[in-house]
């Protein structure tokens, strides 16, 4: 057993969690701010905003987060030559961060909009009577409740972001998912406990998130 | 506010209609700019070399390529969502079961497989399935992946059948009850076929989960869509077109399950007392979409 611990330390799997925790909190920041501006395309009266917001959503929710991490990486960085820091490990970490923040941009967009959906019509209709305009209507307005409405669904999105951070392992980044198929390779004969171990570390991250979520959006309901 | 943008404006006037107008060929003008500076910038790059593009979409490409690698990635998908339905529908059961031992055993079950994630199941499963089992599964990559969307995507349609039996209204149980039926046979008679077609949709959508998931396997050395497409680039260093193609499959594919999706929620909802709803593509549907506005 002290072994097995000793193999973690020496491996430092605390160190590759950390990673997937700031993969998840810049990729999350990213997410939220792509996502907030679709959403307001979405529901914008511009046709070709609504249109291109649309797009991007259909396009990047079919497309497999592997596949953008890899075009990132062999094609963007490789091909193309764009490097988004200087130092080689960060330029990874940057690049993993970019394509966590695209693809799930998406469903932030579509978890604000669900958020929209529970605001009455009469919200909306008492913005316009006072004379709002667009934009002030969706900032003052709509979207405060929109987002307190979202609260379970962002939450979800949340819980993906953390547990899709793994596949940073596509753009080479050193992060839990690569450690543990290193710890299996050199170590086979703890490979069930290396298992459980990183499986029960994201137990223990992902269920709290759950929890919390599940409370907020209880607490931060708009009562009607 | 289910109908979407148009309470948030007014209906344009003329002078509204106008700026609208300007403002939406503006947006074309401005897409159009950046669309035309990305490909000049690529061809600045010379990515519109017609031998990189040539050599990403010939047919030796296409046959030896792009179509086992797709036959790979569907055929991991089609058993892994097979194996994923009777796997939710065991497990969803079990979390209805009235027994509380297996209530409880399911439960964690799913609730574990819910959070970990797919990429540390499939490199474990893969190392697994390599060394100990090893003769016993001839192809330990494609056994990882199958088995590793399996449980995860189970676990998502377990949760779906438990919300979906939830989600009836409580008068189908009561009536089975008043039938004389007992719980067991009024969740198996009554319920669980009203709960498969309301979830029909959300399965749909969940195959795109599944199809997306299967590219982790390129991770663990599966020969599916994204590492054929990756291994054609080694040879001919053209990861943008090769990428792009299989990039492409892969939305054509996504797209036409989604829509598949849409149409069978709207379908199926004259067939079911439960409520069909595609799901969100992402993780678990929700158990019950966010409750109807009040109308004013």
């Amino acid at each position: 057993m002290s072994e097995f611990l000793d193999l973690l330390r020496q491996y430092d799997v605390a160190h590759a969690f950390w990673v997937n925790l700031q993969l998840t909190f810049w990729g999350g920041l990213l997410a939220l701010g792509i996502g907030t501006v679709l959403a307001v395309m979405r529901i914008s009266p511009l046709t070709s905003l609504r249109w291109a917001g649309a797009t991007y959503v259909n396009l990047v929710r079919n497309t497999p987060l592997t596949v953008i991490m890899v075009f990132l990486v062999l094609a963007v960085w490789t091909q193309l030559g764009v490097t988004l820091s200087g130092d080689f490990t960060s330029n990874f970490f940057n690049f993993a961060v970019a394509g966590l923040g695209v693809y799930h941009a998406a469903f932030v967009c579509e978890s604000i909009r669900s958020g929209v959906n529970t605001v009455p019509v009469g919200q909306a209709e008492a913005a316009r009577a006072i004379g709002l305009p667009f934009l002030a209507a969706a900032r003052i307005i709509v979207l405060p409740q929109a987002f307190r409405g979202a609260v379970a669904p962002l939450g979800n999105t949340l819980i993906a972001l953390l547990k899709n951070s793994t596949v940073a392992a596509a753009a080479s980044v050193a992060e839990s998912s690569g450690t543990m198929k290193t710890l299996i390779e050199f170590h086979p004969d703890y490979r069930w406990q290396v298992f459980v171990t990183f499986a029960i570390g994201f137990v223990v991250l992902v269920i709290p998130i759950g929890l919390a979520t599940t409370w907020l959006s209880r607490r931060l309901a708009v009562t009607r | 506010m289910t109908a979407g943008a148009a309470v948030l404006f007014d209906e344009p006037g003329p002078r509204g209609r106008r700026a609208m107008l300007a403002s939406n060929v503006l947006g074309a003008v401005v897409v159009a700019g950046i669309a035309v500076w990305v490909v000049l910038t690529l061809v600045a790059k010379g990515q519109f070399d017609s031998g990189l593009w040539r050599a990403a979409t010939d047919a030796r490409a296409w046959q030896y390529y792009y179509l086992p690698g797709l036959r790979n990635t569907l055929q991991a998908a089609a058993v892994a969502t097979v194996g994923a339905v009777v796997f939710g529908i065991v497990f969803g059961m079990g979390r209805l079961s009235s027994v509380r031992v297996v209530r409880w055993l399911s439960s964690v079950i799913v609730e574990f497989l819910r959070a970990v994630p797919v990429l540390l199941m499939m490199v474990f499963l893969n190392a697994l399935f390599g060394v100990s089992l090893r003769g016993i599964v001839p192809d330990s990559a494609y056994a990882a992946v199958v088995v590793a969307l399996v449980l995860y995507n189970g676990a998502v349609i377990a949760e779906l059948v438990r919300s979906g039996v939830g989600s009836l209204p409580r008068g189908q149980a009561e009536a089975g009850f008043s039938l004389g039926l007992t719980r067991g046979q009024t969740l198996r008679s009554i319920q669980l076929p009203q709960a498969l077609v309301a979830m029909l949709p959300a399965v749909v959508s969940q195959l795109v989960v599944v199809l997306k998931d299967s590219a982790l396997g390129q991770l663990i050395g599966y020969r599916e869509l994204l590492r054929t497409a990756q291994i054609l680039s080694s040879g001919g260093g053209n990861p943008l077109q090769t990428l792009f193609v299989a990039a492409a499959l892969f939305i054509v594919l996504n797209v036409v399950l989604s829509f598949v999706a849409g149409r069978l929620a709207r379908r199926l909802s004259s067939r079911t007392s439960g409520s069909p709803h595609p799901g969100t593509g992402i993780g678990p549907a929700p158990a019950v979409t966010a409750p109807a506005a009040p109308e004013v």
